[in-house]
């Protein structure tokens, strides 16, 4: 099973040659080898996809992706940090197994079990990873270097977390939860990528147990056929293929918590700390920071000097979008855009303005979204060791002819 | 250090790999240079050399040590100690910040 999904991949691999049309969009501030190594790969399942590595899976959405506030299940961007991932046949004999020493008792549930057994519920929600725009950073950081597309918003269905909770008992003293999925590592000894959040954080009611994508089921690299979905947080915890769920009394102390997915402390505000993980110097990554993507223009591209529509999209991590504001005079002056649909707190909120230059040369746009809770994109980089939280205030060159 | 580490069976890993090489020839060739087998051999078994590649060129020698020793340090890869310096040398020489 493991060989045949393999050789798909292998497939893929041979049949994908760099579309030099869309290549031609990636961000000339990636690094260097980044550039040379990205092309249009297709996993099963998925459409074009920007491949930045095929083993393990390291797929980013291109632009054209984010021209909708939801995002396409077959355009949604795929991360694994380790490379055995179990085939389709063997996800669907898929158990989930709760558990663990802030457990009153062991329970063990089917897909079918879940879907039966608690009421639906249903939450809109930005899936991104915590190293989007990684590629970005200046000095470069070491990772998987993504530029913008390491990120999408869908539609998730399934049961509220705390609900399926609430079956194995929670104690009293218990202070996280821990997610394991069914992928691992090749090497037996390389640490199994688990990841755990703060109690309130689990029992909060829109942190869902998800089989539904924009009402599809999980696409394979997305997590079928459940995954956990934590509202507001950064993907690192979207636990995917997710098949142990453990209530702690204790701190989750593998390496991805421990040491891998940390800010400095106090860096980046949230609005609910995770306590149990802070240490002297860091703490871990949780809620995405405002931000905001032109989804109809790239770098250096043409328009037209009697006026010219600029979109995109804005999100923060959940209290919603109050502004967006495009300059385009390189920042001396601001005007609000127009606000599309609402599709909730947690989604791309879709937005648009129009902007006449009047005059042909360079046009120098900027966009800066606002939280409703005030918070405004970075105007400078905010260095950090891993290269998370890229939200600077995007600056594109157009020419208006 | 020796196979049994490997996952599953070890003619299903050397399957994996030559599977993942055939198709890594054309897509991601690392640059000649001595150590390159090392990279390959030592390396592939758990990510393709496009993590290689994609992180140049812009880590010192000092960078690549970190990154090599966080892979056999942390992930556990089962690396030979005296290949270690020579994946670093080939790193830098290939692969590091001009």
């Amino acid at each position: 099973m493991l060989r045949r999904h393999l050789l798909a991949g292998a497939a893929a691999g041979l049949a994908a040659r760099p579309a030099l049309a869309e290549l031609a969009g990636l961000d000339p501030r990636l690094p260097d080898g980044t550039r040379d190594v990205a092309r249009l790969g297709t996993l099963p399942g998925k459409g074009p996809l920007i491949q930045l590595s095929d083993r393990p899976p390291n797929y980013e959405a291109p632009l054209d992706a984010f021209r909708t506030a939801i995002t396409p299940n077959d355009r949604f961007f795929v991360r694994y940090h380790l490379a055995l991932i179990p085939d389709m046949d063997k996800l669907r004999d898929w158990k989930l197994e709760i558990g663990g020493d802030g457990a009153e008792r062991s329970v063990t549930f089917t897909l079918a079990q879940l879907q039966r057994d608690f009421p639906h519920a249903e939450v809109t929600a930005v899936c991104q990873c915590s190293g989007n725009r990684r590629g970005l950073f200046q000095p470069h950081v070491a990772g998987v270097e993504w530029g913008v597309g390491a990120m999408g918003n869908a539609r998730w269905t399934g049961v509220r977390l705390r609900d399926v909770l609430a079956r194995a008992g929670v104690k009293q003293s218990a202070i996280e939860v821990a997610f394991n999925g069914a992928d691992s590592g090749i090497v037996q000894e390389t640490p199994d990528f688990v990841k755990s959040i703060p109690l309130g954080k689990a029992m909060h009611p829109d942190t869902l147990l998800a089989w539904g994508m924009n009402g599809q089921p999980l696409p394979h690299y997305n997590g079928f056929p459940v995954r956990v979905v934590v509202p507001g947080w950064t993907a690192t915890y979207w636990m995917k293929h997710v098949n142990a769920i453990t209530l702690l009394t204790k701190p989750e102390d593998g390496f991805w918590m421990k040491a891998a997915y940390r800010v400095p402390k106090g860096l980046f505000p949230t609005d609910l700390p995770f306590a149990s993980q802070v240490t002297a110097a860091n703490e871990p990554i949780t809620q995405i920071m405002v931000n905001s993507l032109v989804t109809n223009l790239r770098d250096g591209e043409r328009v037209r000097a009697a006026g010219f529509e600029v979109q995109g999209i804005a999100w923060d991590g959940g209290h919603g979008i109050r502004t967006v504001e495009v300059s385009s005079d390189g920042g001396t002056s601001w005007r609000a855009a127009t606000l599309g649909e609402n599709l909730g707190v947690y989604a791309f909120r879709p937005w648009h303005m129009r902007v006449v230059p009047g005059h042909a040369g360079p046009v120098r746009l900027m966009v800066r979204a606002t939280s409703n809770a005030g918070q405004a994109q970075a105007t400078q980089l905010v260095p950090n060791p891993a290269g998370y939280h890229h939200n600077v205030i995007q600056t594109l060159e157009v020419t208006a002819a | 250090m020796t196979r049994n580490t490997i996952r599953r069976a070890a003619p299903l890993a050397l399957g994996l790999a030559l599977v993942a090489g055939s198709a890594m020839a054309e897509d991601v060739e690392l640059r000649p240079g001595a150590g390159r087998e090392l990279v390959e051999q030592n390396c592939n078994s758990c990510h393709t050399s496009a993590y290689v590649q994609m992180n140049s060129a812009f880590l010192n020698e000092a960078g690549w040590t970190a990154e090599v020793n966080k892979m056999v340090n942390v992930f556990h890869a089962p690396v030979p100690p005296e290949d270690i310096p020579r994946i670093i040398a080939y790193l830098t020489a290939q692969y590091g910040a001009r």
